[in-house]
């Protein structure tokens, strides 16, 4: 049960960087854009960050494009839990037989 | 504790009980995959104290080596967490009378704390019981969830046996499409950004996929909207 130091500064340097994007909403509300491209930018890095971080591991093999695929058809009917579930235990399902 | 603090308390615990129930299966997987890739059990909760922050914490956890390769992990917590400044922006005006708490307040705003108070703020004032209520049930939910996940990770040697590692991309998949706003706007960021984490990731080691891709949406993003609304609003503004 230890630290190790490294781990420890990208912990501390995440957190003091996620604090930084939370107090900063608060100190600078009156002067973001609420238009142009600044604004258009801000609005896409939810999903462009989102597809970034998946894309390799959904386009891995095929067992895992085909499970992203009805993770994505699920997931526009049921709740979060659901559909983290199902996906999960399709891919679970896919491997004991094609792998 | 005055009558009125206690209906706020009630009111909050109400408004936050489904959230903390959806929370706990995410901290757990998260304390899961942190056991897989060596994390302890305190290094989990000095993680989830010190940045409370899930999907970069999901993330960082996904890109973890050891040794951490901390400036690529720093830069993505900051890029990830970028939209707390835009709702932080959004709530500044509804928590501009907590004073000095604001400071407090910043350090446990999350997605769910915010659109929480943004809806209660719709039908009363925002205060500072309700808003500390759902944020400190959030906060030691995650605590408390996150290490019991790293306790039970232990005893799951092979976690791709059970589809374990597909719980990532299916909650990430799940939380895009909330952000769909239609083909014409969202699609050329998710084809810019999935093409550009795909080839970035073949060529380069470590996290970088993930800031080029997320680069790559934004240009794409503020290349095809529409140039008149640009302009208009730009003007507008």
């Amino acid at each position: 049960m230890t630290i190790d130091p490294v781990n420890l500064a990208a912990i501390l340097a995440m957190g003091a960087l996620t604090y930084l994007t939370r107090i900063l909403g608060f100190l600078i509300a009156d002067r973001l854009p609420r238009s142009g491209p600044v604004r258009i930018g801000l609005d896409a890095l939810p999903p462009a960050v989102l597809v970034s971080v998946i894309a390799p591991a959904v386009l891995s093999g095929p067992i895992e494009a085909a499970a992203a695929l009805v993770t994505l058809l699920l997931a526009l009917r049921l709740p979060l839990v659901v559909v983290v579930f199902a996906g999960v235990a399709l891919v679970a399902a896919l491997r004991a037989t094609f792998g | 504790m005055t009558e009125q603090q206690r209906s706020e308390v009630r009111a909050a615990l109400v408004a936050v009980f489904p959230t903390v129930a959806a929370c706990i299966p995410f901290a757990l997987i998260l304390g899961q995959q942190a056991t897989a890739k060596g994390l302890s059990p305190l290094e989990m909760l000095a993680m989830s104290s010190i940045v409370f922050a899930g999907s970069a914490q999901l993330l960082a956890v996904g890109l973890w080596t050891m040794p951490a390769p901390v400036p690529a992990l720093a830069l993505m917590a900051l890029l990830i967490n970028l939209r707390h400044t835009l709702m932080g922006a959004s709530l500044q005006a509804k928590v501009a009378h907590f004073g000095r708490w604001r400071f407090v307040a910043a350090y446990v705003l999350t997605d769910e704390s915010w659109a929480l108070s943004e809806r209660r703020a719709l039908g009363a004032p925002l205060t500072r019981t309700f808003y500390f209520t759902v944020a400190l049930s959030l906060f030691v939910c995650w605590q408390i969830a996150s290490v019991t996940g790293t306790l039970i990770g232990a005893w799951l040697t092979h976690p791709e046996t059970w589809g374990l590692d597909f719980a990532f991309p299916a909650i990430f998949i799940a939380l895009a499409l909330g952000f769909w706003k239609g083909a014409r706007r969202t699609g050329p960021v998710l084809a810019a950004s999935a093409l550009t984490a795909v080839m970035v990731h073949t060529a380069l080691p470590g996290a970088w996929y993930v800031i080029a891709g997320a680069l790559a949406g934004i240009a794409a993003a503020v290349l095809t909207a529409p140039r008149s609304t640009t302009a208009s609003l730009g003007a507008a503004s």
